[in-house]
């Protein structure tokens, strides 16, 4: 019964916080909408024992990529009246495809309620154990049957973010302030940078 | 998975994600970032289903998938934002609707 509440509260939030990510005005406040989505995300995925999931959904999720979108929409000094012009040119036909897709899917998920389609089984080769917590099942299985699998995601983050700096990295120009000189700061000796004076009492110094 | 809620459920919720993803990139044509954000539904509409077959059929591989999708999903939101900024620096906008450099 609480479990039965608890799906619906869930996933109600999850649907009416993804109307609201794409009909704000604000993107940020989408991106906001976007984080709350996320949350009920990992709590339908608590719900069905998947915790180890939900905690990467809220790790990754909101603890980075929203907040990544969070830093760009903020550092972009973007006119985002001017970016809603199209909005009711396009909402007859993103509806009307949304509907059809939706008519589709209601379809493919009537036809399994209704008994027309069968499953395969599982062919147990990474059954879901009581005894054992999801979290340890999970780091088994990665690290023994999928360690290739693991590996690729690893080097798909590696290639992801060296092409983000690559992308975004600019050259300071040469003689900008704070520009590092390395050639210049290797070369230095005491002799240059420090001199050694005696000056009269009362007096100052010039340098 | 408890038999209070069954798949079907869950499947619902993933398609109704799907399609407002597909809605959100009908309607916000210009807004990139927006576009992307539907993107991002999209991917969790998939890792909600994939997270929910692999609960009610008793097998983790998909829960492994889902972790993929994750991992696939984060890359993409970071290289997507990285050409939005340079493209932003470039034009002094974001509005894609006339990116046509390309001539693609």
């Amino acid at each position: 019964m609480i479990q039965t509440l608890a799906f619906y509260l869930l996933a109600g939030l999850v649907i009416a916080s993804a109307v609201m990510v794409i009909l704000s005005r604000n993107p940020v406040h989408s991106v906001l909408w976007l984080i709350l989505a996320f949350f009920n995300a990992a709590g339908l995925m608590v719900l069905v024992g998947a915790e180890f999931i939900a905690m990467l959904l809220v790790i990754v999720y909101v603890g980075a990529v929203a907040v990544l979108f969070l830093f760009v929409v903020m550092m972009l000094d973007i006119d985002f009246a001017a970016m809603r012009a199209g909005f009711v040119k396009n909402f007859p036909l993103g509806i009307a495809v949304a509907l059809i897709l939706l008519a589709e899917l209601g379809l493919g998920i009537g036809a399994y309620g209704a008994g027309g389609l069968e499953l395969g089984a599982s062919d147990e080769m990474a059954p879901v154990r009581d005894d054992v917590s999801n979290i340890a099942s999970i780091g088994a299985l990665l690290y023994d049957d999928y360690i290739i699998l693991f590996e690729v995601a690893g080097i798909i983050l590696l290639v992801a973010m060296i092409g983000a700096i690559v992308l975004t990295h600019r050259e300071p120009k040469p003689g900008a302030r704070g520009r590092q000189d390395i050639g210049k700061q290797i070369s230095r000796r005491p002799e240059e940078a420090t001199v050694l004076k005696n000056p009269e009492y009362g007096k100052g110094v010039e340098l | 998975m408890t038999e209070a809620v069954g798949i079907e459920h869950y499947l619902v919720v993933g398609a109704i994600l799907f399609v407002l993803g597909v809605l959100g990139i009908f309607i916000n044509r210009k807004n990139v970032i927006v576009i992307l954000m539907s993107v991002e539904l999209i991917l969790l509409a998939v890792n909600i289903n994939l997270v929910a077959f692999s609960a009610a059929k008793g097998d983790l591989v998909g829960q492994i998938f889902a972790m993929m999708v994750l991992t696939v999903a984060a890359a993409e939101a970071a290289i997507g934002l990285a050409i939005l900024v340079i493209y932003y620096r470039g034009r002094g906008t974001i509005a894609v609707d006339d990116v046509n450099r390309m001539k693609g």
